[in-house]
């Protein structure tokens, strides 16, 4: 049985554009519109824009909102001003991920989550259904908003321009609300490429008007290819491949997103005790001395026996080199340890080595 | 459009095959290129290797995947594209000028088998 794909508000534009259009996370979207590598180097050396209006959005409001979110969320939100963003993850009780996520703190009685397309109605009803007990109302606006991210060097510089709003006051991780057509629009600088950027959400009405704003000023469309690449370039995890159900953030080399002296959450006493005694396994990154490619899924072995496998894995753009994260066991993780992923009928060497491929260029 | 040859034999998995006395010279179509995007490796098999019809004898990795290579014929790998060791990205130039391996066939009569350039231009209008 063929899934019924949504559209984005901008689905029209991307077939116009000519992009080539596939399934993610139950959205029909755009992986490249001129090609991977033009797009990737777009956002590293210009700027580029990302459709992602798929991402979930989750409005926690009321009395209890600061104390239901610190319930939910791996991260510590405690006595950040209005404006600032965390991310971090849900968890399960024992530890896997429900998701990563970001929330944005409108103020200490309303919270805005901006949660994975893939996951959105799983999350929508683990968050409601850790909801009793606590004054707050939960309405998923994942239909209302559409979003686009504006990545690079010059994403500042080019929306600005574009939208005539002051956006270099907007710091790293900090958001502002603004009034656009009578609407009230969201810009954050955040992103997910390692370089900087903003990420905006507004009406349909109002990212469609946006998108065609940045397309006539000639900004480069970027797909979920480059927006792949890129995010793994800088250590990133995508949750389905560096995180899931059976994957905690403590295993995934995310422990400072994980604020174990944070009063409770859900899931704290199995990542501390996890944190604690040790993991048997964490993902790590590969450096292999070939031009093979690692994808998600190959085997890494030590003189054949299986000792991890690929999560993510590509020929970094950035540097040329073939690199992956991988989920390796104890106490092969170790950095500089001799490794071998299976790639097809061969066995390549790599190096264990720390799963960041190129520099974050954060404006900080 | 993609460019097809006439002269050419292709398999629905589109590899075309030019076969000179018993000698195939094989490599993926301008359809499969351009499909693929971006190729930044080749993974070939080595000269000596066995390879059988509708069987994988490597693999084209674009940004994104890698893609199974099918040999459209069986026989002896007699030489392969050492150029696509370093410049893969040629196949996305000219994918019939820029060969991947070549074959002795261990049976001529199998390339009755593959789609003539007609045939195969069917396929890629699907």
């Amino acid at each position: 049985m063929e899934e019924k794909l949504i559209k984005t508000c901008l689905h029209d534009r991307h077939v116009k554009l000519g992009a080539q259009m596939s399934p993610f996370g139950g959205f029909d979207m755009p992986i490249q519109y001129k090609g991977i590598t033009e797009e990737h180097n777009a956002v590293r050396q210009n700027v580029g824009v990302f459709d992602v209006s798929h991402m979930g959005e989750v409005r926690i409001s009321g009395p209890d909102a600061f104390k239901f979110v610190s319930h939910i969320f791996t991260n510590d939100i405690s006595g950040a001003p209005d404006g600032q963003i965390f991310y971090g993850m849900m968890c399960y009780d024992n530890g896997g991920t429900v998701d990563d996520l970001l929330v944005y703190k409108v103020n200490d009685e309303e919270y805005f989550l901006v949660i994975n397309a893939s996951n959105i109605d799983k999350d929508v009803d683990w968050i409601k259904s850790h909801a009793e007990g606590f004054d707050v109302k939960i309405e998923n606006e994942s239909e209302y908003y559409g979003e686009v991210a504006v990545q690079g060097p010059k994403a500042e510089e080019t929306l600005e321009k574009l939208m005539g709003l002051p956006l270099q006051d907007i710091s790293f991780y900090n958001f502002k609300t603004f009034d656009a057509d009578g609407e009230t629009i969201i810009v954050s600088r955040t992103g997910y490429t390692g370089e900087d950027g903003f990420e905006v959400y507004g009406s349909h009405k109002f990212t469609q008007a946006l998108w065609d704003k940045l397309m006539d000023a000639g900004v480069q469309p970027c797909g979920l290819g480059c927006r792949d690449t890129l995010r793994f370039e800088v250590g990133l995890p995508l949750y389905g491949d560096e995180l899931a159900a059976d994957i905690t953030p403590i295993e995934a080399s995310l422990s400072m997103f994980v604020k174990l002296d944070k009063p409770e959450f859900i899931g704290k006493e199995a990542l501390a005790s996890q944190k604690g005694n040790g993991v048997t396994r964490r993902i790590v990154g590969l450096e292999l001395e070939c031009n093979a490619i690692p994808r998600h899924g190959y085997p890494v072995e030590i003189e054949g026996k299986k000792v991890g496998e690929i999560t993510t894995g590509y020929r970094s753009i950035s540097t040329g080199k073939s690199v992956a994260m991988a989920m390796i066991d104890k106490p092969y993780d170790k950095l500089g340890t001799k490794v071998e992923v299976r790639i097809r009928k061969k066995v390549f060497p790599a190096t264990v080595v720390k799963k960041r491929f190129y520099d974050k260029n954060y404006k900080k | 459009m993609s460019k097809i040859l006439d002269d050419l034999r292709y398999a629905d998995s589109h590899e075309w095959v030019k076969l000179e006395g018993d000698i195939a010279t094989i490599g993926i179509t301008d359809y499969a290129q351009h499909a693929l995007g971006n190729i930044v490796y080749v993974d070939m098999p080595e000269v000596g290797d066995e390879v059988t019809q509708g069987e994988d004898f490597g693999a084209v990795e674009s940004v994104k995947a890698a893609s199974d290579l099918i040999s459209p014929v069986s026989g002896e790998v007699v030489e392969i594209n050492e150029a696509l060791e370093d410049e893969p990205e040629l196949v996305n130039q000219d994918a019939f000028a820029n060969w991947i391996m070549k074959v002795k066939v261990s049976d001529p009569s199998e390339i009755e088998s593959l789609l003539d350039a007609a045939a195969y231009a069917k396929i890629c209008e699907e």
